[in-house]
C-alpha cells in the first residue's frame, strides 16, 4: 500500500488529528474564560458567597480544560519543525514572528494570571483577582489573534516576496503580512464561534442542574449570563460569517468552488443539502436557489464564477488536479457548519425568551434537555468550519490567493520533513492516539466530578465569606423557628 | 546592521534557553524528585503548591525560545526539530502528560497513581533529553545538502558524549529542584530537611559531570570555538564552578535556602552562557562526514527586516514578561503554609 509509506499524507493526517483535538479544548477555554470573568465581576460587585463559589466552579472547569489545551498546543508549535521542516524553511522569515509574539505577549499573560486565579484568592485583593480573570481571558483572545494571523497568512499571503533563490518567502512589510486580507474576517468569525461555544457549555451546565433540581440559583444565574452572551454572539455571527465568505469569494476561488461543489463556470447556486458526485463532477441536491450563492456574495443573482475545471487551466492554479480534489468533504463540511448555525440561532432565541420571560425555562424540561445537548452545535460547527478552511486550502499549504504576491505559495507535499520516515510517523501517530485518548478520558472524569460537586459554598474563599456563612446560618435558624412555630400551631389546632 | 541583528538574536535565543533552564529547571527537578522526597499526600501537596502558580509560565520560556528560533533562524529550527524527531516527540509527550497530570492529579483521587506516574515520567523525559539535544548540536550531526539530518533516527543521537550532557542537564535540574523544594517547604519539616540534604550530593555530581563534559568537549569532540571568546569561556566555566561551590557552602547553614537557590541558578545561567560562547556563531555543528555545512547565523538567519520586527516585538514584550514574573513570584513569595493547601 502506497498510502502507508506516504510521508506527506501521514504528516497531514497527524496534523489534522492533533489540531482538531487541540481545538476541542481551545474553544472551551476561550469561551468559558469569558463566562468566568463575568461571574467574577458579579462576585466583585455583590460579594455574595455563592457568587464566589460560582467563580470557583468555573475556575476549576476552566483550568482542567486550559491545561489540556496548553499541553496539546505545544504539539502544534513543535509540529512545524518536526513534521513540516521544508514549510518552516520556506515561511520562517514571515511565519515565525507571530508564533514568537504569541508566546511573548499572550502565553505569559495567560499562564501567570491563571496562577493567580488558581492559588491567589486569599493572597490578592478582590479587585486584583477580578482583573486577573479578565487578563486570562484577554490573553487567550490575544493568543488567538497571533495564531490566526499566522494561519490567515497561509490562506492569503501578503507583505512578502519570493527571494532570489526562489526557496524562501521573505518579509517586505510586517503590517501588511500581519493584517493580511483575511485576518479581520477570520479572527472575528473564529473568536465569535468560540464565545458561542462557551455560552452553550454554560447553558448545558445550567440546564443539567435544572433537570436534576440542584443548585437552582446558580443554574438560573448561569442561564441568564449564557442566554445573553449566546444571543449577542449568535447574532454577531451573521456579520462575521458573511465577511469570511466574502473574503473566500475574493481571494480563494478554488476553495469557494469546492464549498459549493462547482466544477463549471456559472453563477453559483445555493444548496441547503446535497451530495457531490466527484466522478461525474456534479452536485445532486433536492432543491437549489439558482444564483443564490452569487447573490449572497455580491448582491446579484447572475455574477458568474469560475469552476474548478476552468481554474485548473489558469497558471495560478495549474498545480491542482481536479479529479483529486476533496470536493465532497469540503462541500459537506461547509453545509454542516451552516446547518449547525441554524440550530445555534434557534437554541439561542428559545433560551433567551424563556429565561427572561419570568424564568419559565425552570419548568420546561424539553428546553432544559435542549440546553444540555446544545454544545454539540457549536462544537460540530467549529470542527467542520476548520475542515472547510483547511481542506479547502489544499493542495497548497501556502495558498496562491488572488491578491497574494507572485510566487509566494507552496504545495503541501513540498512542505514536509525529508528526514522523517513513515515508520517514525506511524509510531508517533500511535502514541498520539493512546496519550490523547487517556487525556480525554481523564478530562471527562475530572469535569464530570466538578459538575457533580457543583459550586460548593465552603466559606473559605475570602474574609467576606464569614459574613456570608453567618447569613446562611441565620436563614437556617429563621426557617427552623418558622417550622417550630408551624408545628406548634398545628398541635394547638389539634 | 544585519550582522549585528544576527549576533543579537543568537544570544537572545540562548538567553531564552537560560531563562527556561533556570525557571522550568526547578519544577522539572521537583517533578523527578517528588516520588523520592515526598513521603505522603500532604508532602506531595506541598511540592505541588510550591510550583503550582509558576510552572506554566516557566514552561512558556521554552515555547518562546522555540518560536524565536523559528522566526530568527528558520533553518536551525527546521533541522533540529525534524532531525531530532523522535527525541523531540518524547520531550513533547513528556511536557503534555506533565502539564495535564499536574492539574488532573489533585482533582481525581482514584486515578491519582496514574497521574503521579505521568508527572514523574513527564518531568524526567524533558529533563534528560534536553541535555542530550544540546550535546548533539554542540558535537555536531550529519546533514545533507539542504541541512536535513542524515543520521540514524533517535539512536544516532545517543553517544557517550551526548549521554553525559544529558546527565549533566538532568542533575542540574534535580539540584535546582532540591533547592526550590528546600526554599518553599515549611520550616521546620521533614520534607524541607530531606530536600536540603539532597542539594549537596546532587551539586557534587553536577560538578564532576561538568568537569568530565568539559574535558570531553575540549579533547575528544574537538568542536572549533571562536578564539575571540576564549576569555569569556574561561570566565563562565569558572562561574559554573563558583556558583555550584557557593551554593554548597551556603546550603550547609540553616536559613540560607534562598541564597543556595540563587547560587545554583547563577551556575545554570553560566553553563548556558558557556555553551553559547563555545558555539558562536554556530547553531548546529556538522560532523566530519556531514555533506551539508554547519548551520550558522550567517546561513540560517532571517532577513534584516524580519529580525528588526522581532527585535521591536521583544523590546515591547520582554519588559511585560519580566513584570508578570515579578508579580507572580512576589504574590506567592515565602514558604508554603498549611492553609495554602486548600485553594
Amino acid at each position: 500500500m502506497e498510502a502507508f509509506a506516504d510521508v506527506a499524507l501521514l504528516s497531514r493526517i497527524q496534523f489534522a488529528l492533533t489540531v482538531a483535538y487541540h481545538f476541542l479544548f481551545v474553544p472551551l477555554s476561550i469561551g468559558l474564560g469569558l463566562i468566568l470573568a463575568i461571574n467574577e465581576t458579579r462576585y466583585y460587585r455583590s460579594r455574595k458567597e455563592e457568587d464566589a463559589a460560582a467563580t470557583k466552579f468555573w475556575v476549576k472547569v476552566f483550568t482542567a480544560t486550559f491545561a489540556i489545551g496548553v499541553a496539546t498546543g505545544i504539539t502544534m508549535e513543535f509540529s512545524f519543525g518536526t513534521n513540516w521542516a521544508n514549510y518552516s524553511r520556506f515561511v520562517g522569515d514571515i511565519f515565525g514572528a507571530p508564533l514568537a509574539a504569541e508566546a511573548l505577549f499572550a502565553f505569559f499573560l495567560e499562564s501567570v494570571f491563571l496562577g493567580v486565579l488558581l492559588f491567589g484568592r486569599k493572597r490578592v485583593s478582590p479587585k486584583f483577582y477580578m482583573v486577573s480573570a479578565w487578563l486570562v481571558w484577554f490573553g487567550s483572545c490575544l493568543s488567538a489573534l497571533w495564531i490566526l494571523i499566522a494561519n490567515s497568512w497561509m490562506q492569503t499571503p501578503a507583505g512578502g516576496e519570493l527571494n532570489a533563490a526562489g526557496n524562501e518567502a521573505v518579509i517586505t512589510d510586517f503590517w501588511a503580512a500581519a493584517f493580511n486580507p483575511s485576518i479581520f474576517a477570520r479572527y472575528t468569525h473564529t473568536v465569535d464561534a468560540l464565545l458561542i461555544m462557551g455560552a452553550f457549555v454554560a447553558m448545558a451546565v445550567a440546564g443539567w442542574y435544572m433537570l436534576k433540581h440542584r443548585h437552582s440559583d446558580f443554574a438560573m444565574k448561569t442561564m441568564r449570563i449564557a442566554a445573553v452572551v449566546g444571543i449577542v454572539t449568535s447574532c454577531a455571527m451573521i456579520v462575521f460569517a458573511h465577511a469570511s465568505a466574502v473574503v473566500v469569494w475574493e481571494e480563494q476561488p478554488t476553495k469557494l468552488a469546492m464549498m459549493e461543489g462547482q466544477y463549471e463556470t456559472e453563477a453559483p447556486p445555493l444548496y441547503a443539502i446535497g451530495i457531490v458526485d466527484e466522478e461525474n463532477q456534479q452536485v445532486i441536491a433536492p432543491f437549489a436557489i439558482p444564483g443564490g450563492t452569487s447573490f449572497l456574495a455580491t448582491g446579484t443573482f447572475d455574477t458568474e464564477y469560475p469552476g474548478l475545471n476552468d481554474l485548473a487551466q489558469t497558471e495560478e492554479y495549474s498545480d491542482m488536479v481536479v479529479e483529486d480534489m476533496p470536493v465532497g468533504l469540503v462541500f459537506q463540511s461547509y453545509h454542516i457548519m451552516v446547518a449547525m448555525y441554524g440550530l445555534i440561532m434557534i437554541t439561542s432565541i428559545l433560551v433567551l425568551i424563556f429565561t427572561f420571560k419570568g424564568g419559565r425555562i425552570r419548568q420546561m424540561r424539553w428546553l432544559q434537555w435542549l440546553a444540555v445537548l446544545s454544545p454539540l452545535w457549536p462544537f460540530i460547527a467549529i470542527q467542520t468550519g476548520w475542515i472547510t478552511a483547511e481542506v479547502g486550502r489544499q493542495p497548497w499549504v501556502v495558498y496562491p490567493s488572488v491578491s497574494g504576491p507572485d510566487g509566494v505559495s507552496l504545495l503541501t507535499v513540498d512542505g514536509i520533513s525529508m528526514s522523517v520516515s513513515a515508520p517514525e510517523l506511524w509510531l508517533t501517530m500511535a502514541l498520539f492516539v493512546v496519550v490523547y485518548l487517556i487525556l480525554l478520558i481523564g478530562w471527562a472524569r475530572v469535569i464530570g466530578r466538578f459538575i457533580k460537586e457543583g459550586p460548593v459554598v465552603d466559606g473559605s474563599s475570602t474574609l467576606d465569606c464569614q459574613l456570608g456563612s453567618d447569613a446562611v446560618a441565620e436563614d437556617v435558624v429563621v426557617e427552623d423557628v418558622v417550622v417550630v412555630a408551624e408545628d406548634a400551631a398545628a398541635k394547638g389546632g389539634e | 546592521m544585519f550582522e549585528f541583528l544576527s549576533v543579537l538574536w543568537f544570544f537572545l535565543i540562548f538567553i531564552l534557553i537560560a531563562g527556561y533552564f533556570v525557571l522550568d529547571g526547578f519544577d522539572l527537578g521537583i517533578g523527578v524528585l517528588s516520588p523520592f522526597i515526598a513521603k505522603n499526600g500532604e508532602e506531595r501537596a506541598i511540592l505541588r503548591r510550591a510550583i503550582g502558580p509558576v510552572w506554566d509560565g516557566n514552561e512558556v520560556w521554552l515555547l518562546t525560545a522555540g518560536g524565536a528560533l523559528f522566526a530568527a533562524f528558520p533553518n536551525a529550527y527546521a533541522t533540529t526539530f525534524s532531525g531530532f524527531y523522535l527525541a523531540v516527540m518524547l520531550v513533547l509527550f513528556g511536557l503534555i502528560v506533565r502539564a495535564v497530570s499536574f492539574e488532573f492529579g489533585a482533582a481525581d483521587p482514584s486515578w491519582r497513581k496514574l497521574w503521579d506516574v505521568c508527572f514523574f515520567v513527564g518531568s524526567l523525559l524533558p529533563a534528560l533529553l534536553l541535555g542530550v539535544a544540546v550535546g548533539n548540536i554542540f558535537a555536531g550531526i550529519p546533514m545533507d545538502a539542504i541541512g536535513d539530518y542524515a543520521g540514524v533516527p533517535l539512536l544516532g543521537l545517543i553517544t557517550p558524549f551526548t549521554l553525559l550532557t544529558g546527565l549533566l542537564g538532568l542533575v542540574m535540574f534535580l539540584a535546582a529542584g532540591a533547592c526550590w523544594a528546600a526554599l518553599k517547604a515549611p520550616l521546620p519539616s521533614p520534607l524541607q530537611e530531606r530536600a536540603a540534604r539532597l542539594r549537596l550530593p546532587l551539586q557534587v555530581i553536577a560538578l564532576v559531570l561538568f568537569v568530565i563534559v568539559s574535558v570531553f568537549a575540549l579533547g575528544l569532540v574537538g568542536t572549533e570555538m571562536d578564539p575571540a571568546l576564549g576569555v569569556l569561556r574561561w570566565l563562565f566555566a569558572a562561574l559554573v564552578i563558583v556558583g555550584l561551590g557557593a551554593s554548597m557552602m551556603v546550603g550547609k547553614m540553616q536559613g540560607n535556602d534562598l541564597k543556595a537557590f540563587l547560587a545554583q541558578s547563577v551556575a545554570m545561567i553560566a553553563l548556558v552562557a558557556l555553551l553559547a560562547c563555545s558555539m558562536f556563531p554556530t547553531l548546529v555543528n556538522a560532523t566530519a562526514d556531514s555533506v551539508g555545512p554547519a548551520i550558522t547565523i550567517f546561513n540560517a538567519a532571517s532577513s534584516e527586516l524580519s529580525l528588526t520586527c522581532m527585535t521591536i516585538i521583544t523590546c515591547i514584550g520582554l519588559p511585560l514578561v519580566l513584570a508578570y514574573h515579578v508579580i507572580i513570584y512576589r504574590t506567592f513569595r515565602g514558604r508554603v503554609k498549611p492553609e495554602d493547601l486548600q485553594h
